[in-house]
């Protein structure tokens, strides 16, 4: 199947003073907190990464990372059709009572959040887990909402919004693509 | 995805296919060290150990790889079930296919018997070892430890000594490590040597070579894979005597000085001390042999959730 081009929601530089400025309201939003940032693979992975970059330059202190793989959680095992490649998992060792930032590119059905939070719980009891999301594309199917949100957009069914990320794609920039009906 | 639905042994398998399993494995690695070690991928699967023969770590690595993943794992062995009563093996698979399991593990002193049950049953085989013939899971986590301490499979010199005769794990090395184009030295004494083997070698496989000498098996390995002389599969005498044995193939420290510095010595287990290997060399730095007990609960996770996990109709 291929996608049509509907518009570019965000381009290189963007990206990157969003992501910047994530870093900033998480920081804001837990001064003198330990947070411990959690991407979800893929993309959520290198945002991670470049959020502990900007708040390591503000704070002077790298925070400690990981990544999570939702797919051991998937509630739809049974019933999708392919099968989803299980990457690494690593999750830093006590995270009992810190503040994790789960981190991921598309807040959309809700789904793999529910998958992520089942996730987490299985690694300890934080003080909390706050949710942080590149684009807000709505049509939530449980009751998840994000903490920090770089765009909130009204989406149709139809549509897909693709975030690009330089490690993965080798660009920056967010598309909303739409599905051929 | 693995294209089948069974994993009967190593000699269809695509280079790509095991790839997978072992990039699966890798993955699912992490959920042994949890403080909570359980994902719940495979909740309300039923994993069957359907076990012919004697085994301690095959079936508590089967069993343990289920229950990480949430399946619930019933163990059958043959002495306590209604095999004992007559039952012959395609009955009592039936009977538990129509419980039904999602997967049957399987262990038969036949070879040939995962395939049969293959064609018979709607559940998912996994062959555990059978007869000498194949053992599947073993020669991927063997191949899961050495590409974890090689970090390569391909233009390895790998030594695999002893009883090749009754060994299906020579032959399911074999196949997967001449895949990979790394060279295998099978070496035995001749009464331990299958004359199917020298027709692998002779048919021109240029990667199978084999050897009465334990000295050239050995000279410059990167990998030593002692097996176990399997005292209960021989009716005859093999060889004169057990000393003579261990003098002219077992595995002691001297002859592990001619294999490369970094010689890595793997054994399937359970190890008779003394005759194939030394105990020195057992529990020396270069053996790995508990590590490749450790890959086997991640091998094992990764297949049955290669098997049992993400399927479903395209619908």
């Amino acid at each position: 199947m291929t996608l049509k081009l509907s518009y570019q929601l965000m381009k290189a530089g963007d990206v990157e003073t969003t992501l910047k400025r994530l870093a900033q309201d998480i920081l804001e939003k837990n001064a003198g907190r330990e947070v411990v940032l959690v991407g979800i693979h893929r993309r959520g992975v290198p945002m991670a990464q470049r959020m502990a970059a900007s708040i390591a330059a503000l704070t002077g202190k790298e925070p400690s990372l990981g990544v999570l793989d939702i797919n051991l959680y998937r509630d739809d095992l049974t019933r999708v059709a392919f099968q989803p490649v299980v990457r690494r998992t690593d999750v830093p060792p006590n995270i009992d009572d810190k503040d994790v930032i789960l981190i991921d590119d598309v807040l959309y059905t809700g789904r793999t959040i529910r998958a992520a939070l089942d996730a987490l719980c299985d690694f300890g009891r934080m003080h909390s887990i706050q949710l942080c999301v590149m684009v807000d594309r709505g049509h939530r199917e449980l009751p998840i909402e994000a903490n920090f949100i770089g765009r909130k957009i009204g989406t149709k069914d139809n549509e897909v919004v693709e975030v690009k990320l330089k490690e993965i794609d080798g660009e920056d920039a967010i598309y909303v693509m739409e599905k051929p009906e | 995805m693995l294209k089948h639905k069974d994993l009967l042994g190593i000699e269809n398998l695509s280079c790509g296919e095991i790839l997978e399993i072992l990039d699966t494995a890798e993955s699912l690695q992490e959920v042994s060290s949890r403080p909570i070690k359980k994902v719940p991928t495979l909740r309300g699967k039923t994993v069957i150990n359907l076990f012919y023969e004697a085994s301690t770590r095959t079936r508590t690595s089967f069993e343990i790889a289920g229950k990480r993943l949430s399946a619930d794992v019933i163990n059958i062995s043959a002495s306590t079930s209604s095999v004992s009563k007559g039952e012959t093996l395609i009955d009592t698979a039936k009977t538990l296919d129509s419980m039904a399991s999602d997967c049957v593990v399987v262990r038969h002193a036949s070879s040939g018997a995962p395939h049969a049950l293959s064609k018979l049953l709607k559940s998912s085989i996994v062959n555990a070892g059978d007869g000498a013939h194949e053992h599947p899971t073993q020669a991927l986590l063997d191949a899961f430890t050495i590409r974890q301490r090689k970090r390569t499979l391909t233009g390895l010199k790998v030594a695999i000594i002893g009883d090749i005769a009754h060994s299906r794990v020579a032959r399911s090395n074999l196949y997967l490590l001449t895949k990979f184009k790394s060279h295998v030295w099978l070496c035995a004494a001749p009464t331990l040597m299958p004359v199917a083997m020298d027709q692998m070698a002779g048919r021109g496989n240029p990667y199978v070579h084999l050897t009465h000498s334990m000295e050239e098996a050995v000279t410059g390995a990167d990998i030593i894979m002692m097996l176990r002389v399997q005292f209960e599969r021989m009716s005859e005498s093999f060889f004169p005597s057990v000393r003579e044995y261990s003098r002219y193939y077992g595995l002691n420290r001297a002859r592990v000085g001619q294999a490369k510095p970094d010689v890595i010595i793997m054994h399937p287990g359970p190890i008779n001390r003394g005759v194939e290997i030394a105990t020195d060399v057992a529990d020396g730095p270069y053996s790995v042999i508990l590590d490749q007990v450790a890959a086997g609960v991640a091998v094992r996770m990764a297949i049955l959730y290669l098997l049992l996990g993400g399927h479903g109709s395209t619908d």
